[in-house]
């Protein structure tokens, strides 16, 4: 498999495709509908480029181990704060994620809430396009709106725009204090509901997630410890009317719940697809009272759903018309193939992604149709 | 700062469009009278003004569609405006434009507490989307210096930042969704109330676009609740370097503060003589907010203040009140004013890493002696988005010429060491012939590409962003 060293190495390869290639980082996501191609590996282009603490930025190659990066960020007390999922227990896989893999998928935790998603801390991105042009957008800084924002759309195509080779990060303190607060017993609706009035206190709250089974809702505060203790206490008094809150402060404790919410770990090894849905909270309940999935989990606050139901079942048939989208994150390659991983989007706007693509990759040679 | 040179075919043409404009839109929706196209000839880059071929105010989405429908078919130029306060040039029209103003679209759709969101037209200013949700304990974070004036229009083709984005971020992590109309008059909507996109990120692609995609019309807004409170320090050093490194020193402690802002002695003074709003006077001073319960303020600020006093400031001033507050931030919110006071300035936006605060404020200070024009530099330092208001007289021949070499070797400057030419204003006119110091020439080529696809007769907002050299070939292929 071709391993490029260097941004120059993978220019050339690219632009002497013969025919598409399937892009890898780690391989731990294989996500969204198969692609038949050579595969091309991004692990050889690795390493930490700068990291300046005091101005909360990194610039990393885009095959860097993501727990290299986790490393160095952690000796300064610093983290990525979008918390990205690690998709190993979920979809089965092994292997090393990759920095280029978690922008590529705009993949983010329950942080997303608060803090905002994998593309709200890109700063900048180098990149190869499918014609092999080397190409550079954004920067380092923090601010920075020189020109149309390339970043943005790179961060989440999947590697069908472009291999990206390296980026720039903004990063943020990473606190030294945690809790969690729980409630037992809400059923789906109520507990959207004490979500809504967790997300909607000044309690700076920073993961909600609801998980049916368990009959449990998880409020998560983070902070200096004082302050953590004190928020904690305000929102059990808020929610009071939802139910007594247990609050557990023990930060290892409160790291690993979250962690579980993070990688969709009840859904780990249990069999059927996986979908996962994008919607406005307050309509969660009720899609979901329409999917009958065998199992569900909300995060977000109920604006991301994990579902999971039996093997081949066409979810967006089943739920008809929402806001938002669907969008099939495990399953086996025949059924990706046979239904659309990536929600469809409606035809101006389909019509305005096919324009980019056929700009980015003239030849079809990167991840061709990944995301259709 | 040259325009292109007005398509003859259009403007002969005038009367025929703008007849065929006032029959798809209501009665004195179609401004073409000389005497009232001068309100649109410049926004506050107010050295640069044209009067537009006319200026249409649709009141709906359809009515900006048939706008463009119109537009398209006829090969007119469009220059979509907010409010007219961008500092780039972004809404100057060419004499041969129709300005697409969507003042009346300044409706609020829809409030959603449970949802953290609020629908509104783009026309609506940005201090009255908070005004529409404070009364319950809302806010939305982007607070340009100019809320008052601009749209959410604007906000969102550029991108803007305020004083607290160090924190919540700038408008596109507070933008849901929009909709938004094509030069084609196709309608798209991006987004929505769900928290990400499906596709592409064209929501993202949009935003800071600078009004050369597509006309936005509707915006989902991201509301946030108020916190329980906020309170600012104000830090005066005898020395930048002093002053940054403090900047730095805090970030590192783990402290987040909302905003850290940053003023030079020459802007100090003349905000002093100005505002009095009693700062000290020393080589610069930080005004630093954080927020929270009053315990989680005091606990900040204790940090910060420890960190501060490692560095042996000359003050260190605590609000105790809300009145103390306002006084600390009154100062910084006359800055521009205040320099306006003395004389017409030119206001500069680029970033640059905040380690390089030292290096950059002394070159700006040698530089400002050999063009011989004073310069104040006031920003957001926490993110290195630095404002130098370079001081230039108008009346003075040649004056404004050499304020603009002196801006364009800052700008270089911040490109040199790291950072770019524009954290939140924009390139618009201002600084498209400096992108290729930034951008190498098929870096503009793709996202020149991306127009391409969203306009492919180069008609919106043609003239700015890219060099004018680089889109000619595409405008003129569209005459
Ligand atoms: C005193 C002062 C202080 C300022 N402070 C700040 C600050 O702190 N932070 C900051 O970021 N900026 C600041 N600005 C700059 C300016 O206010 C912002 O750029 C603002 O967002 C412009 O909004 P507007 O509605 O006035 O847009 P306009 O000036 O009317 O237009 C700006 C751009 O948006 C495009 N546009 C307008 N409407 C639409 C639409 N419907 N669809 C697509 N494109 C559209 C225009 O074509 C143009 O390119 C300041 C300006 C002034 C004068």
């Amino acid at each position: 498999m071709p391993s490029p060293t260097t941004e120059e190495e993978l220019s050339g390869i690219i632009a002497g495709a013969e025919g598409p290639f399937r892009i890898l980082g780690g391989g731990t996501r294989p996500i969204g509908r198969p692609v038949q191609g050579t595969p091309l590996s991004v692990a050889g282009l690795s390493g930490i480029t700068l990291y300046e603490p005091g101005a909360l930025t990194m610039v990393v190659r885009a095959g860097t181990p993501l727990d290299q990066i986790e490393a160095a960020l952690w000796a300064e007390n610093q983290r990525l704060p979008f918390e990205p999922m690690d998709h190993r227990p979920l979809l089965g896989t092994s292997g090393t994620p990759t920095i280029g893999g978690v922008i590529a998928g705009n993949i983010s935790g329950p942080r997303r809430v608060q803090a905002g998603a994998a593309r709200d801390y890109m700063l900048g991105v180098r990149f190869v396009d499918g014609a092999g042009r080397i190409l550079k957008n954004g920067g380092r800084v923090m601010k920075n709106v020189t020109g149309y924002d390339l970043v943005k759309l790179m961060t989440g195509s999947w590697g069908t725009l472009g291999v990206m080779t390296e980026v720039s990060l903004k990063v943020l303190p990473r606190p030294g204090a945690a809790a969690t607060l729980s409630l037992t017993g809400l059923d789906d609706a109520t507990a959207v509901r004490a979500m809504a009035a967790a997300l909607g206190s000044p309690f700076d709250v920073s993961g909600v997630a609801h998980d049916p089974a368990a009959g449990e809702t998880l409020i998560r505060v983070e902070g200096f410890a004082t302050s953590v203790a004190y928020r904690a206490g305000r929102l059990s008094e808020l929610l009071a009317p939802f139910g007594a809150a247990n609050v557990s402060d023990d930060v290892e404790g409160v790291r690993a719940r979250w962690r579980e919410i993070r990688d969709v770990q009840t859904m780990a090894g249990q069999p059927g697809d996986v979908w996962r849905l994008s919607v406005k909270p307050s309509d969660a309940p009720g899609i979901v009272a329409r999917a009958g999935a065998e199992q569900v989990l909300y995060d977000w606050g109920g604006g991301l759903v994990w579902l999971r139901l039996a093997e081949g079942t066409d979810l967006r048939a089943r739920l008809g018309a929402f806001g938002g989208h669907a969008t099939l994150i495990r399953a086996s390659a025949e059924t990706r193939a046979a239904i659309a991983p990536f929600h469809p989007d409606p035809a101006p706007v389909a019509a305005l992604s096919e324009g980019l693509r056929k700009r980015f990759d003239p030849k079809e040679v990167l991840n061709p149709r990944l995301m259709l | 700062m040259k325009m292109p040179v007005p398509n003859a075919r259009v403007l002969s043409d005038k009367a025929r469009i703008v007849a065929r404009l006032r029959a798809v839109l209501p009665e004195g929706a179609v401004i073409d009278d000389p005497s009232e196209t001068r309100a649109y000839e410049c926004d506050a880059l107010s050295a640069y003004r044209c009067p537009p071929l006319c200026a249409v105010l649709p009141a709906t989405t359809e009515e900006v569609a048939a706008v463009l429908k119109i537009c398209n078919e006829a090969g007119v130029p469009v220059v979509p405006r907010g409010s007219g306060t961008s500092l780039a040039g972004g809404a100057l029209p060419t004499a041969d434009s129709v300005i697409l103003g969507v003042a009346r679209l300044n409706a609020v759709l829809e409030t959603d507490y449970d949802n953290r969101f609020i629908r509104v037209q783009t026309g609506r200013t940005n201090l009255s989307v908070t005004g529409a949700v404070e009364a319950d304990g809302f806010f939305y974070a982007p607070d340009p210096s100019s809320q008052l004036a601009c749209a959410i229009a604007g906000n969102i083709a550029m991108n803007s930042g305020g004083a607290h984005c160090l924190k919540y971020g700038v408008t596109t992590n507070n933008l849901l969704g929009v909709r938004m109309v094509m030069m084609d008059g196709t309608v798209v909507d991006l987004g929505g109330a769900h928290m990400d996109a499906g596709g592409l990120d064209l929501l993202g692609l949009i935003c800071g676009s600078e009004g050369q995609l597509g006309v936005v019309t509707e915006a989902t807004l991201r509301i946030l609740p108020k916190p329980e409170g906020a309170r600012p320090v104000l830090v005066g050093f005898d020395s930048n370097e002093v002053a940054g490194q403090c900047v730095s020193d805090i970030i590192r402690a783990g402290v987040l503060p909302v905003a850290i802002e940053f003023m030079d002695r020459p802007c100090i003074e003349a905000t002093e003589d100005f505002a009095k709003a009693g700062y000290p006077q020393c080589e610069a001073l930080l005004i630093i907010e954080v927020e929270g319960s009053d315990a989680e303020i005091a606990e900040q600020l204790e940090l910060i203040k420890g960190i501060a006093q490692a560095h042996n400031p000359v003050e260190l001033r605590e609000a105790t009140s809300a009145d103390e507050a306002a006084r600390i931030w009154l100062g910084r919110k006359s800055a521009f004013g205040a320099m306006g006071q003395i004389n017409d300035y030119m206001c500069l936006d680029g970033t640059i890493p905040v380690s390089e605060l030292p290096y950059v404020l002394r070159r700006i200070g040698e530089m400002s002696k050999e063009y011989g024009l004073g310069v104040g530099n006031v920003f957001h330092a926490g993110d290195g988005n630095m404002h130098p208001l370079i001081l230039y007289n108008a009346n003075t021949p040649g004056d404004l010429e050499k304020c603009e070499a002196f801006g364009a070797d800052i700008l270089k400057l911040c490109v040199e060491v790291g950072g770019c030419l524009t954290g939140e204003h924009g390139v618009g006119i201002e600084k498209r012939d400096l992108m290729r110091v930034q951008y190498a020439p098929e870096d503009l080529e793709v996202q020149m590409a991306v127009k391409d696809v969203f306009d492919p007769g180069w008609l919106l907002n043609p003239a700015k962003v890219f060099p004018l050299d680089d889109s000619a070939s595409r405008r003129v292929a569209a005459e």
